[in-house]
């Protein structure tokens, strides 16, 4: 088992015709992922490299079975691209591109809850099952099949960790980068939620970074509902303190959001916490290995 | 109208780059939106403050235009009766520096804001910011405005009403009256002061502002309901549809290296320390900061140079890395994903010609094509490059090469 894409993913490209999403969708092919589709308005009938083009997600849906959606649109374009994609019938939408303004995802977050679909992202790197799909830009070459499943803020840190993961011997169940915008579709709990109940993943390494307070919610949910062990990373300990403008974000963050917080947090809840990624990777191993 | 000159100053927080307003250009916003401000005009000089009173008349208020909360505390608020005290506040409180309640700053007061002075009946707040947590805007307003409202939400709790905003639904003055008759607002402005929470809401879904806080929001004499302070935050991702706000950014940023490293496309934060530094990807580069802390060392900047980094990318950013004359050395901590190696390492070599460096660099490279790009440094030759293999082992050698605590 895995999480979110597996060998049953059957993958849809929007921009599959532009340099980026053929790169990378391409790329993702050659891991072994299904790529059903691609998806640029006007392009219909075309094809990419022998995978059809359509004019709309929907009709990818319809005619080549796709269920997972990967967007790598443009900031400016992204949040409708998204939109689209929620109301298209896939049941995983994977949005890579950064920058989006992040008003705009108040709405695209709500309907995305509302249809059911899972969102992962914006600005992340996508989600790596290793032997079985790669959807997004996730170098596979560092990443072994295995029982650990990886959730994470940032990419390259987690490119960091699961290499030392694999010189030491150990693998991945899944990787999944949840990017690290202010309001992303899937937070740590949603995460954490799916490596529980997947049989496959034994132990759990959660990168997170400064801001917001999705460390301090995940250390609550893994005392109360994982059963398996968590090893925790958080990266931002010398980044210059934020100063802030007026007080009402004081006021509902308290003194949350500081990597030292998040720390303090996380080890409250039992969870051990690296001081760096090779730290942290070489914790897992000894967990694991008991 | 004109936003005026510049004020705004970039910042960083995680993933998000946002831009504070001045007071006034805060204001100027509200006013664009239809929430009533008093009139005022903004000064750096003595003389232009002055002639601003002379035009608006007395008692009018001389406020510092600082981006930082305790203003009036720190005395970079007067009320001016006359000419004579005009100038005498104008020119203590321009070039004054301010500290924030945290011992934020200091910030240096380079103009100030001259408006009619207020007659002041009741003093409120109100406020709506992102609550990331929620993934909603949250509406805030109390009848205790015009003090630390932080104080008042400690010890108070209940003198402040919160309210999450639909996203789904129209956020009008019907919907807002909720939250102001909650709040114990006098009833004869509720329906005036509700206008104003949706304005504001409105105000911050049209600016893309993900702060807005007025504080206080008053009540004049007349029953008429007025802004009398405004803190807005906007967010950099949304620049490229507010040209205005767009240009404030534009002029705000003061510091040599990080207008070069703006205008060159980098993610670049200058900080204390003299060793300087090189990550791919925010989490990476954040993780080198600390990492090279925790070996006794001082980081100089924060600069992520991006997923699928090429030559001429390394090329700029060693540029702005070493024109901060603090810096002793340089830390290279790159894990190729997209990125390849040997970009980077033709990057290195190139900007070795063209730069005179004369300062030794740690490079770490690992992840893709990491071999070529370690062979292309190998021939290379350069005199001033030590290799390590690993990300700690690369700090310690930054830190021991940049020598003292710069």
């Amino acid at each position: 088992m895995s999480i979110i894409i597996d060998k049953e993913t059957k993958l849809v490209v929007s921009g599959l015709t532009g340099r980026e999403g053929s790169f990378h969708g391409l790329r993702n092919r050659a891991y072994g992922t299904h790529l059903a589709a691609g998806v640029t308005p006007g392009k219909g009938g075309q094809e990419v490299e022998g995978v059809p083009v359509f004019d709309s997600i929907r009709e990818a849906v319809e005619e080549a079975d796709a269920n997972t959606s990967m967007i790598f649109v443009p900031a400016r374009f992204a949040a409708p691209a998204i939109d689209e994609a929620i109301e298209s019938g896939v049941e995983t939408v994977i949005a890579i591109t950064e920058g989006i303004p992040v008003l705009d995802m108040l709405s695209t977050y709500w309907k995305a809850k509302e249809a059911g679909v899972r969102l992962i992202g914006p600005n992340c790197p996508g989600v790596l099952s290793p032997g079985k799909a790669n959807v997004g830009i996730i170098p596979a070459q560092f990443f072994d099949p295995g029982t650990i499943g990886v959730v994470s803020k940032s990419g390259t840190l987690t490119y960091q960790i699961g290499n030392e993961l694999k010189q030491a011997g150990e693998g991945n169940s899944s990787i999944v980068g949840i990017g690290g915008d202010p309001i992303i579709g899937s937070d740590f709990i949603d995460i954490l939620k799916l490596y529980e109940a997947d049989p496959e993943t034994e132990l759990i390494v959660m990168v997170g970074e400064i801001g917001g307070d999705a460390e301090e919610r995940a250390a609550e949910f893994i005392a109360a509902e994982v059963s398996k062990p968590v090893v925790a990373y958080i990266a931002g300990f010398t980044a210059p303190p934020g100063k802030q403008m007026g007080h009402a974000g004081a006021i509902i963050s308290g003194s949350s959001g500081t990597a030292q917080a998040k720390k303090e947090a996380l080890e409250a809840k039992g969870v051990r916490v690296g001081e760096s990624p090779t730290e942290t990777a070489r914790i897992a191993v000894e967990v694991l290995r008991g | 109208m004109s936003r005026g000159i510049i004020g705004c100053r970039p910042r960083h927080s995680g993933a998000l780059y946002l831009m504070d307003l001045l007071e006034y250009q805060g204001k100027q916003l509200f006013a664009e939106h239809g929430i009533a401000v008093p009139s005022g005009e903004v000064a750096s000089t003595v003389e232009e403050a002055v002639a601003a009173a002379e035009r608006i008349g007395y008692p009018c208020a001389i406020k510092a235009q600082v981006l930082i909360g305790g203003r009036g505390k720190a005395g970079g608020i007067k009320i001016a009766a006359d000419r004579a005290e005009a100038e005498q506040y104008a020119g203590a409180i321009l070039g004054m520096d301010i500290r924030g309640p945290h011992g934020e700053g200091p910030f240096r007061v380079e103009r100030v804001w001259v408006e009619g002075g207020s007659d002041i009946a009741s003093e409120y707040y109100a406020s709506v910011i992102l609550d990331r947590g929620e993934k909603k805007l949250l509406a805030m307003v109390s009848a205790k405005g015009g003090m630390d409202i932080e104080a008042v939400a400690a010890e108070d709790p209940g003198a402040l009403v919160k309210e999450h905003i639909d996203p789904t639904r129209p956020f009008d003055a019907a919907a807002a009256r909720p939250i102001v008759d909650a709040a114990g607002l006098d009833e004869d402005v509720r329906g005036a002061a509700a206008e104003v929470l949706a304005k504001l809401a409105e105000t911050a879904l049209a600016e893309d502002a993900t702060l807005i806080e007025v504080n206080p929001l008053i009540v004049t004499g007349g029953r008429e309901v007025v802004a009398l302070d405004a803190k807005v935050t906007i967010d950099g991702n949304a620049l490229y549809r507010h040209e205005g706000l767009a240009e404030l950014d534009a002029e705000s940023i003061d510091d040599p290296q990080e207008a070069m490293a703006r205008e060159k496309g980098l993610t670049y934060v200058k900080l204390d320390g003299n060793v300087g530094i090189l990550a791919n990807g925010a989490g990476l580069c954040m993780s080198t900061l600390d990492v090279v802390a925790q070996a006794g060392g001082s980081p100089a900047n924060f600069l992520d140079a991006g997923g699928g980094s090429k030559a001429d990318a390394i090329v700029n950013a060693l540029t702005v890395i070493v024109s901060d004359e603090k810096v002793t050395a340089i830390l290279f901590n790159i894990f190729g994903g997209i990125t390849r190696c040997d970009e980077i390492a033709k990057g290195i070599v190139e900007a070795s010609s063209q730069l005179d460096l004369g300062l030794p660099l740690v490079v770490r490279l690992d992840g893709t094509n990491s071999e070529e790009g370690l062979a292309i440094l190998a021939d290379a030759g350069l005199a001033n490059l030590h290799q390590e293999t690993t990300m700690l082992g690369a700090a310690q050698k930054v830190v021991e090469l940049a020598g003292g605590n710069g």
